[in-house]
């Protein structure tokens, strides 16, 4: 089957959620990672959403992370200030499921401004609950689209900590937090080495590495043991086209 | 007899509850009047009585309550935005208000267009599921606004301090982000037991909250389900409280219920039965959001022009919500509503 490179992006990012992950999920394509890997890899999956829903199950693609389908036959609904609290702070949350504007060479997120702070060149959401999710949860994984302006040395501005400048630095500032695990863009699968450092470990198939290298804002480190990533299964494909997105909302096609 | 509802559009004048199913057979509705129910003794004893009836209009209750200047929270993650309250505000010309939310949304932007707002406090300013917030983004990028930026938790935890009467609250976040660079409220203090640093937030009391709820008496106590945000963490933290709310009930509907009271009425200073009044946001049980319409404002907001001919037609060319709601027509109206899916009765028990 033909498929498109954002498919591919969000099939490898929900093949990451294990079954049984409680998954504090966040705005945009997370959104609809988790509620494909919810129908297939981890079906007893918790999602939990910023807006306080909590065990979600909800019969359609939720538009937005405070959609009333969310609430319709979820475990709990409880405060904002109860879901940062009582499941995020406490460190309830194994799987902080992010997306960003840019993500920088130790997985430093923003989603504040391009440019300068106060006169910015785009002014974009801010945090959101991110930074909360980016400090707490017990391991973050990040989505977006591989670009080279995506994909800067330092981000113009920090609004959600990865590593900071190193795995020391992040432990130095008593983050409770593992930071991140995974980016996941619609050319490969990134890690971190020992130092917080960003390298690639797996291509997506038909990418080229020197694609992937010049798409990318610094001199990137390749994994050794570089694999191909698997492509999409028929499944995989059928599922996200006809059940999670059947009205094309994310996926023009 | 017609079977009266609740969780429609109007509500008829006798007010019905769901019944208990172990209690003989229920109506076919599965509705049964509540003044023959368990506390009728609260009426004949006059406990209802003693309580001061708030309802007003929602011109009267901005009025009276909002002045220019003001520090205000209007209410509601994405479910239960106050919007006809809003928009009567940009009605009245308030100016100068310091605007308050987690999540500004539509809401905001639209007052913001309208002039209302000096400075904006908020935690992640988009068009949820669509994208950014044209007219702030505007305002924003060409100096003309104040902002002042934290995370959702740090937004609800400053509402969590003014709730509960503390100067400040402690968090396990922002530490290592850029936000505090470009907030000076956003501080560090030592823990006294551990000496860990941990990052703190300011208490946030605001003149007003603005709070929609499903139903709510005429005294202001409030029932709200589905997501819940922090529109309790504003009521208490605020020195006034407006609270619209979809339908008027009795008082024994909500005693009849007492833990989906999330809003006590003596918290509140206007009571106004505004239905659909968080459109084109949603409420639980009523309606839905009006997606289109949230599509239908990133293309509006592109221009300031026509920004200003929505207002004029939408707000300005409007005197209250009814004839907003006629302007919406019944078509969009009755896509817009849902049908009911009740959740079960909990048994509360008798002693009687």
């Amino acid at each position: 089957m033909r498929y498109t490179s954002a498919e591919m992006m969000t099939i490898v990012a929900a093949r990451r959620i294990k079954d049984g992950d409680r998954v504090f999920v966040g705005v945009g394509l997370p959104n609809l990672a988790c509620n494909l890997a919810r129908r297939l890899n981890a079906p007893n999956m918790q999602m939990i959403y910023e807006s306080g829903v909590v065990g979600a199950n909800p019969s359609r693609l939720p538009l937005s992370i405070g959609d009333p389908c969310l609430v319709t036959g979820a475990v709990c609904v409880c405060s904002m200030f109860e879901v940062f609290t009582f499941y995020l702070q406490k460190g309830l949350i194994d799987v902080g499921f992010l997306a960003a504007a840019q993500v920088d060479k130790y997985g430093n997120l923003n989603t504040t401004v391009i440019g300068e702070y106060h006169h910015p060149q785009v002014r974009l959401g801010g945090s959101g609950g991110a930074c909360d999710i980016a400090s707490l949860a017990r391991q973050v994984l990040i989505l977006l689209p591989h670009e080279r302006r995506r994909l800067p040395e330092r981000v113009d501005f920090i609004t959600s900590p990865g590593f900071m400048s190193s795995r020391k630095e992040r432990e130095r500032l008593g983050l409770p937090g593992g930071g991140p695990a995974a980016v996941i863009t619609d050319k490969g699968i990134l890690e971190f080495d020992e130092e917080g450092e960003m390298v690639l470990v797996s291509i997506h198939p038909g990418v080229e590495l020197e694609d992937v290298k010049a798409n990318t804002g610094w001199d990137l480190k390749v994994s050794p043991q570089l694999t191909v990533t698997e492509p999409p299964t028929e499944r995989e494909l059928t599922v996200l086209r006809q059940e999670v997105d059947p009205e094309g909302i994310y996926f023009r096609r | 007899m017609p079977a009266p509802q609740i969780n429609t559009f109007r509500v008829g004048k006798e007010i019905r509850v769901a019944k208990h199913p172990t209690e003989g057979e229920a109506p076919r509705d599965g509705l049964f009047p509540l003044a023959q129910g368990q506390l009728g003794h609260l009426r004949r004893e006059g406990v209802l009585a003693l309580a001061e009836d708030k309802v007003m209009s929602l011109s009267e209750a901005i009025d009276r309550l909002v002045q220019d200047g003001d520090c205000l929270y209007l209410a509601g993650f994405t479910h239960l935005i106050p919007y006809a309250a809003g928009h009567e505000i940009i009605r009245q010309g308030r100016r100068n208000l310091t605007l308050c939310r987690a999540t500004p949304d539509l809401i905001y932007d639209q007052m913001i267009a309208a002039g209302c707002a000096k400075k904006v406090v908020f935690s992640w300013a988009g068009n949820p599921g669509v994208g950014l917030l044209r007219c702030f983004r505007r305002k924003v990028q060409a100096g003309e606004i104040e902002i002042e930026e934290y995370t959702h938790f740090g937004m609800v935890a400053r509402l969590f301090a003014g709730a509960t009467n503390l100067p400040f609250f402690p968090l396990r976040s922002i530490t290592g982000s850029d936000l505090p660079e470009h907030n000076p409220n956003i501080r560090t203090v030592t823990c006294p037991y551990t000496g860990q640093a941990l990052s703190v937030v300011p208490a946030l009391n605001p003149d007003v909250a603005i709070i929609h709820a499903q139903r709510a008496d005429r005294h202001g106590n409030a029932h709200i389900w589905g997501i819940i945000g922090e529109q309790r963490e504003a009521a208490f933290a605020a020195r006034k409280v407006i609270l619209t709310c979809e339908e008027i009930v009795s008082s024994e509907v909500i005693r009849s219920d007492p833990n989906r009271t999330l809003i006590p009425g003596f918290l509140v200073d206007a009571v106004v039965e505004e239905p659909w009044g968080a459109h084109p946001s949603y409420a639980q049980g009523y309606y839905d959001r009006d997606n289109d319409f949230y599509f239908e404002w990133d293309r509006i907001s592109r221009s300031e022009e026509m920004v200003r001919a929505w207002l004029d037609e939408w707000v300005y060319g409007v005197s209250n919500r009814q004839e907003y709601l006629a302007r919406l027509g019944a078509e969009k109206i009755l896509q817009l509503r849902v049908s009911s899916h009740f959740s079960v009765p909990a048994n509360f028990g008798s002693r009687r």
